[in-house]
């Protein structure tokens, strides 16, 4: 801590910071744009000029750049200092020379940084009479719309883009006042989190194109807390509805899992929820019916079944199993996945390295991917462990005094110097190009890589039979290099469906703790929002499920089972089971072949609790009551259980079923905790003071203003009044302070800046790490034979296709690649086969046929496909398939 | 004492313009200075430089040696470090580097080696304005001379050092003479200047350990080398050591370059060198050492031509290449061309530099086109606090003022004829 006066009063702050930082966590406000709490200073824009003082006595004083320079001891200050202010104003000026005065017409307007800085200096009078420059705008692909013509020359765009994210076909091309951002042509932005630009950018720059689909802006959004459902990283998210449509997504700041950024697919696939698909009413065999007709016609007797999911909330999926009885409660997913999640849960469980949180990620100086795509599966993860690489080259920056946050420099000085990170997948993944080491193996040959490291770490660990003395030599030098590392990491998940890999990953984690690294850390990415939660419920699979017999209504949550199981075991089961009720929301083989479908609300119009792959428990809040029957599917749990007359499963509220569950699991018993119950917190509005058209939005059909609806779930009002109470972070409906309109303000809402929000970030982990020391996994698999004419088919996962909901967002389906099936080159020159030719594939009894390609980086004997995608999106993969050449009846062109 | 009239930079320099190659440089006492530096520990070589007040001639005039005295040395020091000569010479009105690299390329190559020696860097560059392609040329086959003769690459001289210099032809603009855009350059990324601290010697190219020397300032080693520190504080009258190359451009019977020793008065310079005005025009003012220099005026001729007396008369030694402005001239079109110049320069990155350059650019092109109002004037005056040195992220801008401020200053009449005539009085 450092003792630093602003107007000669004395405060307290980090001395390891600079002075912007110090300012701005203090709460006073000094405009700023080039800075950002997670891009460092670089001293472009000069808008942060405070005066600063020699001493005491110095009443001259001279302008400095707060985020330029250190709070160090002592320093003494002027944000008010009447030539710090006219500095500021010119500058300000100088930015508006160019800039269009179209802030009506600008998707910015009302959120927008530029017009928050402007106002906050005080500049208001344009003298400028020239002409201002223009430039042509670009195609930027379905998700950034490009409007140069606004541009500040920031630099922010470029340098989050560029040297945070790692894109690089975004640039600043000119010089002088005519600096283009952009890239060399029109075309799709490449980087995987592009849409962050939107909130990057201090001005409308790059907006949101999927809002301008249907604009609004913010001030008239109704919005809330959420948890994006679109992976399993559980990132906090804001979405904001407006006439009963969801309008967008932003980012909501949490230090532990997302901190200032979210992916594409999480930004831009919520357009599901406004699909003209949705279902919105009960239907019976395909004709709509009330709902009380079809509450009516549903029995749950004592031969009825329920299939969870994991993409359903865990009140729903608690709802289910009270209904049916936990006996009969099956989780729907595949036998494999739920082996290996159960795998993955007990080992954080049992053993004695806790789970990495996203922001453990970040921090962590020596990385172990075994058997995961991250950048596919857990997209935030990567961008997380991106800047972890920067960790260890770090180190040496600070020997010249280079402090972290003086970013350009650091940058220059570590060059490109890059911690440790060891990726071992099946296929190249684009981490690779950061990578120290890569490997390219079938998931036993990973899992062996693991538990090789693992012995090279520590001798205790089982040593592994027959490995070559290739991998050992790597697998000595990956153990070095994370012996090395202050806070280790290992990175594995779900993604290989291996047990072995899983295991692998725990027994390197395992080796570096008992070698004295305390600060390992494990990550295990889950397929999908709620897989921990659902696993947390150790429950039978839908494997198991298939298998049964004797059902006579079987009730599936919010699960498309042709995505779990092959088809023809699914069409079996629906052939035997006489009554299946299927609550979903968009339609599905499953609902088409469903008896009864009930609408089940999307994350955006429900309420309810996810646990994340990290074991955290998250609160998310609707930000809207949909239209028709829609509603969370406990509740239509509930009314299924209550018009069969039960009594045990009647809760009213969000609350009640959140302490009945609590009661009932003890896995569950801190999901209270995640977020204050309704009546402990003040009354919160999801509207912004400035909320318009509230009596007229129906005027065109009643000028009587209905009564807004109630809601019982939480402390969050369908209004613009809150009480007097701040909102707790988990509760906080969207990032507002006076005077910062634009998403900036959560400045306002952190302990210090980029730091925890205050009062504690939200959810709660339900997972904790066991004192002692678990056994090491002794079974080590056999190394990978491919059978002759047999080709183990893994799956190539795709940020834009693999997850199921996000694809009917129209933007995420445009960028979805097309069906195909990856093999070596030379596995094709066996078969006969050339890239574009039509092959055949069997797999899990499917049969199919598409595209071949052709890839390099795939070990011989293993073939790729694309993960969750027709036609084989219901085959567990990776899974043993055949592949030649389609026979001509199979082509494409061909009539009946 | 030395007499007045040496000039060791200068004096090999052939009549019928072609280069000094390496026979010829060797006979007259070339490479003679690196062999005596590699005679010595580098730290000495840093230690006479020092002695001799070698100030750089790119425009700052930073102290050599101690610029060279903050590179870490030793065994624990970074490796590979670099040296860098600073060869893009852009400033409008200079044309003194390309004098020397196309007429004695060895001497920079020779004067290189020894810095390089002295900081125990590994490798050099000459980072060359693109546009120089004859010193290009030049620079080639005297490197590939130098290869030859074993004043570069491994072992040099048979001393143990080595060195590996490299030329880099620049893809061109003026701040890539800032010598931290040179380092992003030369690193192949957009050549905007760096924050400092941390500064090149400590964190330069590549993050190692970097000197970044004018052309002219590594050109006077081999003759400190050679001839000792006391000789070369001699050269100058004021003391403040050496010769320095002297440009002037503008109305003048005899524009030309010249080197004199640091201290000659500007009214010799002016008036016997470059043979005084033309006839018909008169002297209003002249900026002494580059485009990026105060205007000095009358009242300033008898100026001793140092560092330490041109700051005193309000203005830069710079470059040391002076741009004279006559009577039958527009000041204020001088200034708009210059202003323009620096306006199309300014690399973008920071606010007051790339808004005020260009806000400042066209109002001086409405006072010419006779469009500008009273009001337009307050704004120009204002654009020199504006980017005020500490004010922006470089010196580009503040230099880029400092022509404005000084026309305001004397020549303010002719800023208000055309606004009150509503057109310029010179056309």
């Amino acid at each position: 801590m450092a003792k630093i006066f602003v107007e000669n009063k004395p405060y307290e702050v980090d001395a390891k910071q600079n002075l912007l930082h110090a300012c701005l966590s203090l709460g006073f406000d000094l405009p700023y744009f080039c800075w950002h709490p997670a891009l460092g200073s670089v001293g472009a824009c000069r808008q942060c000029a405070v005066k600063q003082f020699k001493n005491e006595q110095d009443i001259t004083g001279k302008l400095t750049m707060a985020c330029m320079a250190p709070a160090s001891e002592g320093t003494r200050i002027s944000i008010q200092d009447a030539d710090a202010a006219e500095f500021r104003r010119a500058v300000i000026q100088g930015l508006m020379l160019n800039h269009p005065h179209d802030c009506p017409v600008c998707d910015e307007g009302g959120e927008c940084h530029l017009q928050d800085m402007t106002v906050m200096t005080g500049h208001s009078h344009r003298t400028y009479n020239s002409p201002k420059r223009t430039f042509k705008n670009q195609y930027l692909g379905p998700f950034i719309n490009h409007e140069m013509n606004r541009c500040i020359q920031c630099q922010r765009c470029v340098r989050y883009y560029r040297e945070y994210a790692g894109g690089d076909d975004l640039n600043a091309f000119r010089l002088r006042d005519t600096v283009f951002f952009g890239r060399a042509e029109d075309g799709v932005l490449e980087n995987e989190f592009s849409g962050n630009l939107v909130e990057v950018c201090p001005t409308g720059v790059f907006t949101d194109a999927t809002l301008k689909h249907h604009y609004t802006r913010k001030w008239d959004l109704q919005m809330a807390p959420s948890v994006c459902t679109h992976c399993a990283l559980g990132c906090n998210t804001t979405v904001g509805e407006r006439y009963g449509s969801m309008r967008r997504v932003v980012n909501r700041y949490n230090h532990e899992v997302n901190g200032y950024f979210l992916c594409d697919r999480g930004r831009f696939g919520y357009e599901f929820t406004n699909s003209p698909a949705r279902l919105k009413e009960p239907m019976m065999r395909g004709a709509v019916v009330s709902k009380s007709a079809a509450l009516e016609s549903i029995t749950v007797g004592g031969r009825a079944i329920g299939i969870g999911s994991p993409r359903a909330s865990l009140e729903s999926n608690y709802a289910l199993r009270q209904l049916v009885g936990a006996e009969r409660f099956y989780a729907g997913v595949s036998g494999a996945e739920g082996t290996a999640v159960a795998a993955a849960l007990s080992i954080l469980k049992s053993g004695a390295v806790p789970s990495a949180s996203l922001l453990d990620v970040e921090q962590a100086d020596g990385v172990l991917v075994l058997g995961e795509d991250v950048l596919n599966v857990a997209p935030l993860m990567a961008l997380r462990l991106r800047q972890s690489l920067r960790n260890a080259p770090m180190r040496a920056a600070k020997k010249f005094n280079i402090p972290p946050w003086l970013d350009h420099a650091v940058r220059e000085m570590v060059q490109d110097q890059q911690g440790p990170l060891f990726i071992a997948s099946p296929y190249a993944t684009k981490l690779d190009a950061v990578a120290t080491a890569t490997e390219r193996a079938a998931p036993d040959d990973i899992a062996r890589l693991g538990f090789a490291i693992a012995n090279a770490i520590d001798r205790g660990a089982p040593e592994v039979a027959e490995l070559s003395e290739e991998t050992r030599t790597l697998a000595a030098s990956i153990a070095h290099a994370l012996l090395g590392a202050e806070r280790p990491l290992v990175i594995s998940g779900a993604s290989c469906l291996s047990t072995a890999v899983v295991e692998a990953a725990a027994q390197v984690a395992w080796a570096l703790h008992r070698q004295g690294r305390a600060q390992t850390r494990i990550a295990f990415t889950m397929p999908e929002a709620n897989t921990f939660g659902l696993a947390l419920l150790e429950s039978k699979t839908l494997a198991d499920a298939l298998k049964e017999d004797g059902i006579d209504t079987a009730i599936v949550l919010e699960n498309d089972l042709f995505r779990r199981a092959p088809e023809h075991l699914v069409r079996e089961f629906f052939e035997k089971v006489p009554h299946v009720v299927v609550l979903d929301c968009l339609p599905t083989l499953t609902t088409a072949a469903a008896e009864f479908v009930l609408p089940a609300g999307t994350a955006a119009e429900t309420s309810g609790t996810l646990v994340n792959s990290e074991g955290r428990a998250q609160r998310f809040l609707r930000a809207f009551v949909p239209s028709g029957s829609v509603q969370e599917s406990w509740r239509w749990i509930r009314d299924i259980a209550v018009a069969g007359g039960r009594t045990d499963c009647a809760w009213q509220t969000l609350d009640q079923i959140i302490a009945a569950m609590a009661q009932d699991c003890p896995a569950l018993r801190e999901v209270p905790e995640a977020a204050p119950a309704r009546d402990e917190a003040g009354k919160i509005a999801r509207e912004p003071d400035r909320y318009s058209g509230r009596t007229s939005m129906l005027a065109n059909i009643t000028v009587h203003e209905p009564k807004p609806p109630q809601d019982v779930d939480s402390a969050l009002a369908f209004s613009m009044e809150s009480g007097f109470r701040p909102a707790p972070a988990p509760l906080i409906p969207f990032f507002w302070a006076p005077g910062w309109n634009s998403i900036q303000a959560t400045n306002k809402y952190q302990t210090e800046v980029g730091g925890p929000l205050r009062g504690g970030d939200p959810g709660t982990r339900l997972v904790a790490a066991s004192v002692q020391a678990a056994e090491y996994f002794r079974e080590i698999p056999a190394a990978f034979r491919p059978a002759a004419g047999e080709w183990l088919v893994c799956p190539a996962f795709h940020i834009f296709g693999s997850e199921e909901l996000s694809r009917h967002a129209p933007g995420i389906a445009e960028l979805t690649p097309k069906p195909y099936i990856a093999l070596n080159p030379v596995d094709a020159e066996v078969l006969g086969l050339h890239a574009g030719d039509a092959v055949q594939v069997t797999l899990d009894g499917v049969t199919g046929v598409v595209p071949a390609i052709l890839r390099a980086d795939l070990p011989r004997g293993v073939a790729c496909l694309p993960a969750g995608l027709p036609p084989f999106e219901g085959c567990a993969l990776p899974s043993p398939g055949k592949l030649a050449l389609a026979k001509p009846e199979f082509s494409v062109r061909g009539t009946p | 004492m030395a007499t007045i009239t040496e000039r060791p930079l200068t004096s090999r320099l052939r009549q019928d313009r072609e280069p000094v190659l390496a026979e010829e440089y060797e006979r007259a006492g070339g490479y003679q200075g690196l062999r005596a530096a590699l005679r010595m520990a580098p730290n000495e070589v840093t230690d006479l430089v020092k002695r001799s007040h070698l100030c750089g001639r790119g425009g700052a005039g930073f102290p050599t040696g101690m610029k060279w005295s903050f590179v870490p040395m030793g065994k624990d020091a970074p490796h590979p470090k670099y040296l860098v000569a600073n060869a893009d010479e852009m400033e409008p009105g200079t044309f003194k580097d390309r004098a020397l690299m196309e007429g004695d390329p060895h001497q920079l190559i020779e004067g290189m080696a020894i810095a390089a020696y002295a900081i125990e860097a590994d490798i050099a560059f000459i980072f060359l304005r693109g546009e120089y392609q004859l010193s290009a040329r030049r620079l080639t086959q005297a490197l590939a001379e130098a290869y030859e003769r074993h004043y570069l690459g491994r072992n040099i001289l048979g001393s143990g050092y080595s060195l590996e210099m490299y030329l880099h032809i620049s893809a061109g603009r003026y701040i890539c003479g800032e010598e931290t855009a040179l380092l992003n350059a030369l690193e192949g990324k957009r050549a905007h200047p760096r924050a400092k601290p941390p500064f090149p010697q400590v964190s330069g190219l590549f993050g190692k350990p970097t000197i970044v020397q004018n052309v002219e300032t590594l050109c006077n080693l081999p003759h400190i080398v050679s001839k000792g520190a006391e000789w070369f504080l001699g050269l100058s009258p004021t003391g403040e050591g050496g010769t320095k190359l002297f440009g002037v451009s503008g109305k003048v019977k005899k524009p030309g370059l010249w080197e004199l020793p640091l201290g000659a008065p500007l009214r010799e310079l002016l008036e016997e060198h470059a043979g005084g005005m033309r006839d018909g025009t008169r002297f209003r003012g002249v900026l002494p050492g580059g485009a990026s220099t105060d205007f000095l005026v009358d009242e300033h001729l008898d100026t001793p031509m140092d560092y330490a007396h041109v700051a005193k008369a309000g203005s830069r030694l710079g470059t040391g290449t002076m741009v004279v402005l006559d009577d039958q001239t527009c000041p204020v079109g001088m200034v708009w061309n210059l202003e323009h110049f620096f306006a199309q320069e300014s690399c973008g990155w920071c606010t007051p530099c790339w808004s005020g350059l260009g806000w400042t650019e066209k109002i001086l092109l409405a006072m010419e086109e006779g469009t500008a109002v009273q009001h337009d004037l307050e704004i120009l005056k204002f654009q020199p606090k504006f980017m005020a040195p500490g004010n922006t992220f470089c010196a580009f801008a503040p230099g880029a003022m400092e022509p404005l401020q000084s026309a305001l200053k004397y020549f303010g009449d002719d800023f208000q004829r055309h606004i009150k005539e509503k057109r310029c009085p010179w056309r």
